[in-house]
């Protein structure tokens, strides 16, 4: 047997994570990217810079400073002690949070560039032929920005399972709650079973490879504007 | 309920300020006509809303859509307009009848006027109605873009430029439409154009912009006309006459038409039309020559008597402007000041004018 049970449960909370993740970010990063690709406002250059601090800052930045938010003496923490859930570090749910923040500029930039080439042409006409907002954002902006939401979700999903300083800074190492495929990579290798190993790792090449190919082969020229 | 389209509209930005005010017919094509960046488009977008003009009151028959004194102001999509674009902007995801649908699915059933059999046939495009709008012309497109505009039943249309982007073929494809629209559908147009031709075509109404301000506005006949305009300067210069068709001369194939509230009439050559129907022609005030007497043995069809209204002068130091009545249909002409001096022309005098051509408008 290749994989061990621990294994295959390490790759469960993998894909429960990168689904869960992946969900959460579409819904609040569409209003985010929406914002940032029609606003005026001068707080877009702000906005749009932290939305995109994780995609320079180290991974384990990032978990120290969640570890310190969610923990005990933070401000998030000791909120959610107040709500009488005790504290989310090495929880799931802290881990789910941890990865909506480190892959949110992996969903909003593809939103945001999707949004922002639609132009503000097709919401005028839209109104015109009175819809109103909500009525044009499904009826017009969604099936438009459609290539932008599928390469959003593609590499929201990757990029969470592909997470690892975050998760052991904030989660831990906790088994079916926050030991993921890469920290069980880590597992192996710190106990020399590198044959484990080498089964997880080409298992998440091959995962890899396959999603980009599949994002590559996908990415079509552009709908015009007609 | 009041046909007038009520306009106040102060409305600046960096380098440039829109202010005007101006009472517009509640029906019939009202041209906004100017030179780029005199605030046509500005306006136009004002008046739909996808501008909000800082201090705007704007009524269209009796519905007002903004007041920004009382802080009123109703979104685009709760305003009962067509809006049609330089570019026809078709929904690239929709195919043509989809697209046509758009506008027409989200008005109550009570509120249609127009049909969708009606509005297709009245711009030519049944035939396109399974296509995708990447498969058709820059001038099916931009008939389907009117169409569907025209299937919200909105209470005014506005067309900002629509035949711009169009090369001049597609243009004369598509202004036979607008002239059918004109004729057969009872809503007020306001259309932005900074092309003389197109407003002679379609406008009874002008309205001209420079630098967001109005420089004049009222019927097309009589501000073609006023030498107080830039408009009577330019080479171009001259007046349209809607008259009504008299009879038909068969076997010369001319038409006669009669000039409102005249028994004076212009011939031209033309194709047979219905005795009452109205006309449109273009006189350019530089085929107008003016006569002491009036014109026996000449080649030329149409000698009109006329008083001299007043004089003005033109972009050249040779030429002046003379404007004619000719029993309330207002003329120019375009003449030498040597001309001028050798006939001695005062106002009140009566004198012929031989137009050398009449341009149809149709």
């Amino acid at each position: 047997m290749p994989l061990t049970s621990a294994d295959f449960a390490a790759i469960w909370l993998t894909l429960q994570l990168a689904s869960l993740t992946t969900v959460i970010l579409l819904i609040i990063g569409t209003p985010i990217a929406l914002w940032l690709a029609h606003t005026r406002s001068r707080l877009r250059g702000p906005i749009g810079a932290i939305v995109a601090l994780p995609l320079v800052l180290p991974p384990t930045v990032i978990g120290f400073y969640l570890l310190l938010a969610m923990g005990p003496h933070g401000y998030v923490g000791q909120f959610t002690q107040y709500l009488g859930l005790g504290t989310l570090t090495f929880s799931f749910a802290g881990l789910v949070i941890g990865s909506v923040i480190y892959s949110m500029p992996f969903v909003v930039q593809p939103l945001q560039n999707a949004f922002a080439a639609i132009g503000p042409r097709p919401l005028e006409v839209a109104a015109t032929l009175r819809a109103n907002p909500w009525d044009t954002f499904f009826t017009v902006v969604l099936p438009l920005a459609r290539p932008g939401f599928i390469t959003a979700a593609i590499l929201g999903f990757a990029h969470t399972v592909g997470e690892f300083g975050v998760v052991l800074m904030i989660g831990g190492n906790i088994p079916d709650k926050t030991r993921v495929v890469s920290v069980q990579i880590y597992d192996h290798v710190e106990a020399l079973e590198y044959a484990q190993a080498h089964w997880l790792a080409g298992a998440m090449v091959v995962f890899s490879f396959l999603v980009l190919l599949a994002l590559y082969s996908s990415r079509k020229s552009h709908t015009s504007w007609s | 309920m009041t046909s007038q389209i009520n306009l106040r509209l102060q409305h600046r930005y960096p380098g440039f300020a829109l202010d005007l005010d101006l009472q517009l017919p509640g029906k019939g094509v009202t041209a906004l006509y100017g030179h780029s960046g005199s605030g046509k488009t500005t306006c136009l977008r004002c008046i739909a809303g996808l501008e909000r003009a800082s201090q705007a009151y704007v009524q269209v028959n009796g519905h007002i859509w903004q007041d920004s004194q009382r802080n009123h102001f109703v979104p685009v999509h709760q305003r009962a307009l067509g809006y049609i674009f330089q570019e026809a902007s078709l929904f690239p995801h929709l195919s043509v009848r989809a697209n046509l649908e758009f506008g027409l699915k989200r008005i109550a059933h009570q509120e249609r006027r127009v049909d969708l059999a009606h509005a297709t046939e009245l711009l030519g495009i049944t035939h396109l109605l399974t296509r995708a709008p990447h498969n058709l012309s820059g001038g099916e497109r931009q008939r389907v873009g009117i169409a569907r505009a025209l299937l919200t039943s909105p209470k005014l249309l506005l067309m900002d430029e629509p035949l711009a982007a169009l090369d001049s073929q597609r243009k004369s494809e598509i202004l036979p439409y607008l002239q059918r629209l004109h004729a057969e559908l009872d809503i007020p147009v306001l259309y932005v154009s900074h092309s003389q031709d197109e407003v002679a075509r379609l406008a009874d109404h002008i309205v001209l912009l420079n630098d967001g301000k109005v420089l004049g506005s009222g019927p097309i006949g009589e501000t073609l006309a006023r030498l107080d305009l830039p408009l009577a300067r330019g080479d171009d210069a001259g007046v349209v006459i809607e008259g009504r068709v008299g009879n038909y001369n068969l076997n010369y194939q001319l038409l006669t038409l009669q000039l409102p509230g005249s028994t004076q009439h212009l011939r031209v050559t033309h194709a047979s039309m219905a005795i009452g129907q109205p006309l449109r022609v273009k006189v350019q005030a530089r085929d107008i020559s003016l006569s002491l007497n009036p014109a026996e043995h000449s080649s030329i069809l149409n000698s009109l008597r006329v008083t001299v209204v007043s004089e003005t002068a033109a972009d050249n130091q040779a030429h002046v402007l003379i404007r004619l009545d000719a029993d309330g249909t207002p003329l120019l002409a375009r003449i030498t000041r040597y001309s001028r001096d050798q006939l001695g022309l005062r106002t009140g005098q009566l004198l012929w004018a031989q137009i050398k051509s009449v341009a149809v408008l149709a």
